[in-house]
């Protein structure tokens, strides 16, 4: 068993309260942290090669050092734990099971950057987790990590959970703002950028949980041993999910360079007995699907883009030989359109004429011309919008068209599915209608 | 009856106001407060959420009907929302629901005649190494999810969510 970082208060039991988070180590990275200045600390995570954990990957240091040093007023540091790229579910491990190893990260950055106010935006769904959370400020504001004079080092930091009220697009970070400040979660236009124009109209840095709770462990033992962890560009150890008709989904934190493969053998116990791999997608459904002959690609960003599609959140979603290619298209389809906020035409109405398109398809009722005509909105949607939602959308169908282009021939061609239906009665969700 | 919040929860939204420096970013928070307390989102809870908060009404309905958290009807004392995105219709999501349906003798989107379960398909709620799941929001405001659903084991959960919520109010006679 390799040693693990993130995920190892998992299996201790009561790791959520601060007295057994002390007890192994708990808060010493916090007390090393302001005997450090800010800029050391930016410092040593630009050193760490820590990215983004929430799936765009943008190097956390640089990302902190666009936000002023000076300003005139309170800087805030914002949380994205909205949680909900469909195959993702990794930082619900982290908030419900190490609460504290979060806020510690939270404090740390604050320290740095000089921030006054933090929100834990967590999807409202996600009560456990924000009870943990809760639960966990309440007993950081009674030890004096979290108030006033932190440390008796007149620092000031104040730290509140916010729950969201079910928006996928509040995953995104202007729409994750516009959420917290309690409008509709519908993107901003960028820039400015939230380092610059962020929440109340102030410098705020939006970070993702994992890339957060990875702080500690940097301020621990150092940025370039965090960088040693990882791979070239991209430091650090991860939490990787794996899912689908497969023998132990879970979350699992792996070693750096580990492939699809291994990472599906070795800790997702391979495939179900009698389940066939027929694809796969590497981060979140937003990315595009991959077929059995990458498996052996490294989870990482440059490595899976080399593969054709991206690494994003790290969750693997697999799916076997039984699977029909055009409903996972018109399912996830479905789900953008619902998920959609409104705001942009291209997404808005692409991925209403995408979902209806592909139903049609997998109903048995598609012409030929139907696939160029997918081809053609995913490319009308794809940058033609403010946040990256519709992108989103265009990826992924193009990528199931272009790989199983033959399942959606078949499928024009013969008037019907020929794969297993998912239920006796219903095709696909009704959620969207 | 002029709507008011319950001694606990004034105390509440007194604490959810003081965490930002405005009002209006207490919406999303008092929003659910009023939801706990009131059982839906009525023209008389938003009218009420706006004269606590200092707010045009019409700025409440905007964000009470974006968000997917927010009932603006009644719903059953307890909401059971099968998630059916990819992993979980993977895993038989689908087919959790149709069972649902059977059992509770209701089609999605509907509530039993009781008044007791409300059945909904509802989107990715990052449970995909644990599906098929559901999410049951009760009429007190508490949100539970079960994983690793079997039919078998939702009439375990259904025996016992039947016990949960013998003593909960009715969404709809809350206010």
């Amino acid at each position: 068993m390799e040693e693990r970082f993130l995920s190892r208060n998992f299996d201790i039991p009561n790791a959520h309260t601060l007295a057994v988070f002390e007890k192994h180590g708990g808060y010493q990275a916090l007390k090393r942290a302001v005997t450090m200045d800010g800029d050391s600390i930016i410092n040593e995570v630009k050193k760490s090669n820590l990215r983004g954990r929430g799936g765009a990957g943008f190097p956390c240091g640089i990302k902190w050092s666009f936000l002023p040093k000076e300003s005139d007023v309170p800087k805030y540091l914002v949380i994205n734990a909205d949680e909900g790229e469909p195959g993702t579910f990794k930082d619900r491990y982290l908030m419900e099971l190490d609460p504290h190893r979060h806020i510690e990260g939270c404090i740390i950055a604050a320290w740095a950057l000089g921030i006054r106010y933090g929100y834990i935006f967590v999807r409202g769904e996600m009560q456990h987790a924000i009870r943990r959370l809760e639960a966990a400020v309440k007993e950081a504001y009674a030890k004096g990590y979290l108030g006033k004079n932190i440390l008796g080092k007149g620092f000031d930091f104040d730290l509140y959970v916010h729950p969201g009220g079910g928006a996928y697009i509040c995953g995104e970070e202007t729409g994750l703002i516009e959420g917290l400040e309690g409008k509709s979660g519908q993107p901003r236009m960028k820039p400015p950028f939230p380092a610059v124009v962020g929440l109340f109209q102030a410098p705020t840095i939006v970070n993702n949980v994992e890339t957060i709770s990875a702080i500690p462990f940097i301020i621990e033992h150092g940025g370039e041993w965090f960088a040693a962890m990882g791979v070239e560009k991209n430091g650090g150890p991860k939490l990787y999910g794996v899912s689908g008709p497969i023998k132990r989904p879970g979350v699992y934190e792996a070693r750096s360079g580990i492939t699809v493969r291994e990472l599906l053998e070795e800790y997702g116990g391979g495939m179900l007995d009698g389940h066939e791999l027929k694809a796969f997608i590497p981060g979140g459904s937003s990315c595009a699907v991959l077929t059995p002959d990458k498996l052996d690609a490294v989870m990482g960003f440059e490595t899976m883009r080399e593969a054709g599609s991206s690494l994003g959140t790290g969750c693997v979603t697999f799916m076997d030989t039984n699977t029909c290619m055009v409903r996972v298209a018109a399912r996830l389809a479905a789900f953008y359109h619902h998920e959609s906020c409104g705001q942009c035409t291209p997404c808005r109405e692409g991925t209403g004429w995408a979902t209806k398109v592909l139903d049609a398809i997998e109903a048995g009722r598609g012409r030929p011309e139907d696939l160029d005509l997918l081809l053609d909105m995913c490319s009308n949607i794809e940058g033609n919008t403010i946040c990256a939602l519709g992108d989103s959308i265009a990826i992924p169908v193009r990528s199931y068209i272009q790989v199983f282009r033959s399942e959606f021939d078949a499928h024009i061609k013969q008037g019907c599915c020929p794969y297993p239906a998912w239920t006796k009665k219903r095709l696909r969700s009704s959620v969207a209608a | 009856m002029a709507l008011a919040f319950s001694e606990k929860a004034e105390v509440h939204f007194k604490d959810l106001v003081s965490r930002y420096p405005n009002t209006l970013a207490a919406l999303l928070p008092a929003l659910h407060l009023a939801q706990s307390e009131f059982g839906w989102i009525s023209v008389e809870v938003m009218d009420y959420v706006a004269r606590r908060l200092e707010l045009h009404p019409t700025k409440v309905l905007t964000v009470a009907t974006f968000y997917s958290m927010y009932n603006m009807q009644p719903v059953g004392k307890c909401h059971v929302q099968v998630c059916t995105t990819l992993t979980c219709a993977l895993r038989g999501g689908y087919e959790i629901l149709e069972h649902l349906e059977e059992v509770l003798g209701v089609r999605v989107g509907e509530t039993s005649a009781d008044g007791n379960y409300t059945l909904s398909e509802v989107e990715c709620l990052a449970s995909c190494g644990t599906a098929p799941m559901f999410q049951a929001t009760f009429s007190d405001g508490e949100i539970e999810y079960f994983e690793n659903l079997s039919a078998e084991r939702v009439d375990t959960i259904l025996a016992d969510l039947n016990k949960r919520i013998a003593t909960l109010p009715n969404p709809a006679e809350m206010h």
